[in-house]
């Protein structure tokens, strides 16, 4: 723990490689007490609400367990089946080596200024874990929520599915009505062990002058799958983020799909990094962006280190009403037989789409929407259908607000 | 009733359709002949209000609605419907949502699939990947589901195996009430089925294979912008056959 505090203050400055940079110091840190709940329905409506928009059901129903968090404090956190541990991270750092063991072992401490503030202003998070052999088919779910006024949350997740278990994830962010200002730092360390099946879900829904800063590094073992779903319709100020997956063992693969929308004032730095690693990995990064008149920058990157792998990178872009979509796809092949490739795609609705929708009697802002919703509904494979539908209802709430 | 009087649209700068008269009585089928650049799909995109289609002159009435430059949904909803021969595939959208478009949400999908041998293709996205044949399945299947009151098909049988189309053909006469034979039981003449016919058809067709399918009142031929020709539908084809489309509408002027 001393080294991770020495190293993080060195880094305290350090500004990102990406994104704008944040003036840390123009928000509070300061933990605030907020009192335990004995269950979430004993939120106050308006927060239950806002937390429902980003997937996390405060009547628990249809989920194996729940974790949320307000501002710096854990409010609420409770597993509902056997071999599925949900805990707070300060306490499982407190009570569990084996916890300590994962704790910053993907992420490097002094990465930037954001991994050294969440080391040294560490705001709690959440500790997932499946137990070998486990399948816990019901999504649990981690909420971040962010209520008071300009503050700042820095918060460290551990994820981890043991050898041969079955985990889904479905984490949302999200912020009080009331809240303007604040930000979010987010660490989260992915382990997903030899054969086991991991589908972490995030969906985004802050506020207009928010400042979000996650960073995840994930490592998938042999025979594993890592699907990695995230969903940030609503605007937001700054985001960045660029998670990396390692795929290390044979056979091990990795999704990543993302739905972006870019309102006005939003600027959305997001992508991704996959290393194959080792033989018959295989790795998909899928994006859908829509522009409003925001900014989204859409990364993806794929590196192939041993021959055999498959990977495959789209990122398709909509401008709707004005802003800009920077489609970044890249690939790189370190040896030979390695199979990659990648399309990308930044247009406008064709209006020979739109007149063949009205031709079915539909008019043309309801063939315009009916467009938008298709190209936002990516088919992804292996995901149960209760996070289905909560991808499906965030993206179907942001298409109402946006037409 | 479809009216069109004295019918004049350019397309770009390039004047397609000059001096168009037609009338579709209720209950009529119209055959549309023409060689290719004629301006068959030409004529059909301006019924349906294709706006890259300019109407520069004339007018068009349906059920006695001036809808000259009515939007393309007002005229669907007014019943008009057209089987497209290229149209766009949209990503994301199943054929079954198509369905439930076009029908309003009233139509049974699953059944109406069935029918066109189309189940496999609900749950693609619209036209994606579609082989010709498929594309025209696809079609009817959303205008069964629409059931507009006139129906406009655009080459209907190009790209359609030889299995498929007296699929085509038969569900064609059926939209069309075509298929009286089937429809008529002994207590209920002919002539009343006849009367009770109020479907609208305009098929445009190049092989002329639909004639084996579909009974039709007229046929027309669309020759350098201009309806040359009206007559028995089966008589034009034979004509076209034998002697040409320039030959052909010689006999009309």
């Amino acid at each position: 723990m001393r080294d991770l505090n020495e190293k993080a203050k060195q880094a305290k400055e350090k500004k990102a490689a990406l994104g704008p940079d944040i003036d840390l110091t123009t928000f509070d840190a300061e933990p605030v007490g907020i009192p335990r709940l004995d269950s979430p329905s004993q939120l106050p409506e308006k927060d239950r609400e806002r937390m429902l928009q980003a997937g996390v059901d405060a009547s628990e129903e249809g989920r194996s367990g729940t974790y949320i968090q307000k501002d710096t404090a854990v409010v609420y956190s409770h597993s509902s089946q056997d071999g599925l541990l949900v805990l707070p991270i300060k306490q499982a750092l407190e009570e569990h080596q084996w916890a300590r063991d994962y704790y910053w072992k993907l992420v490097n401490v002094d990465a930037d200024k954001y991994t050294a503030g969440a080391q040294l202003n560490l705001h709690d998070g959440y500790v997932i874990r499946a137990l070998p052999g486990s399948r816990v088919f019901l999504p649990v779910q981690a909420c971040l929520y962010l209520d008071r006024n300009n503050i700042s949350q820095y918060v460290h997740n551990l994820i981890i599915a043991e050898e041969d278990s079955e985990l889904h994830v479905i984490t949302g962010c999200a912020t009080s009505p009331h809240l303007k200002r604040g930000l979010h730092v987010g660490i989260s360390e992915f382990f997903v062990k030899k054969n086991a099946k991991l589908s972490f879900t995030m969906i985004h829904h802050w506020a207009e002058e928010m400042m979000v800063r996650p960073r995840s590094v994930g490592v998938v073992e042999e025979g594993g799958l890592f699907l990695n779903n995230y969903i940030c319709m609503k605007p937001v100020k700054s985001l960045q983020m660029f998670p990396v997956t390692r795929l290390t063992g044979r056979g091990a693969v990795s999704r990543f799909y993302s739905l972006l929308a870019g309102n006005p004032g939003t600027t959305l730095d997001v992508g991704g990094r996959i290393f194959l690693s080792a033989a018959e990995t295989r790795a998909e990064i899928i994006a859908r962006a829509i522009s409003n008149g925001g900014t989204i920058v859409s990364r993806g990157d794929l590196v192939g280190e041993v021959p055999g792998i498959r990977a495959h990178l789209e990122c398709r872009g909509l401008i709707l009403r004005g802003g800009i979509i920077h489609a970044i796809p890249e690939l790189q092949g370190k040896v030979d037989g390695v199979e990659m490739s990648h399309e990308a795609a930044v247009g406008k609705i064709a209006q020979e789409e739109i007149l063949y929708l009205m031709s079915r009697g539909l008019s043309e802002d309801e063939a315009t929407s009916t467009i938008v919703r298709g190209f936002m509904s990516v088919d992804i494979p292996g995901l149960p259908a209760p996070l289905k539908a909560e991808i499906d209802r965030a993206v179907e709430q942001s298409n109402k607000d946006m037409m | 009733m479809l009216i069109i009087e004295d019918l004049k649209v350019t397309l770009g700068d390039k004047e397609i359709l000059r001096h168009i008269d037609l009338e579709i009585f209720p209950g009529e089928t119209h055959i549309l002949f023409g060689p290719n650049g004629s301006g068959k799909t030409t004529l059909l995109m301006t019924i349906m209000g294709y706006p890259q289609y300019r109407v520069t002159g004339g007018k068009i009435y349906f059920k006695g609605v001036d809808i000259t430059h009515m939007p393309i949904n007002e005229r669907a909803r007014l019943g008009i419907g057209m089987s497209f021969q290229r149209p766009p595939t949209i990503h994301g959208l199943k054929t079954r949502q198509m369905v439930r478009i076009c029908s309003r949400n009233g139509a049974d999908a699953e059944a109406m699939a069935e029918k066109m041998k189309f189940s496999d293709f609900l749950d693609r996205d619209i036209n994606a990947g579609f082989s010709g044949g498929e594309i025209k399945r696809s079609e009817l299947l959303q205008l069964m589901a629409q059931n507009p009151d006139l129906m406009l098909f655009d080459e209907p049988e190009s790209g359609v195996d030889l299995e498929n189309i007296s699929l085509i053909g038969n569900t064609i006469s059926e939209l069309l009430e075509r298929d009286i034979h089937v429809h008529t039981s002994p207590n209920q003449p002919r002539n009343k089925a006849l009367q009770e016919r109020k479907k609208m058809g305009l098929i445009i067709t190049h092989t002329g294979f639909i004639l084996d399918y579909v009974t039709a009142d007229k046929g027309q031929v669309l020759y350098e912008g201009m309806l040359s020709c009206k007559s028995n539908p089966q008589e034009i084809f034979r004509c076209i056959k034998r002697i040409g489309y320039e030959e052909c509408v010689r006999c009309a002027t």
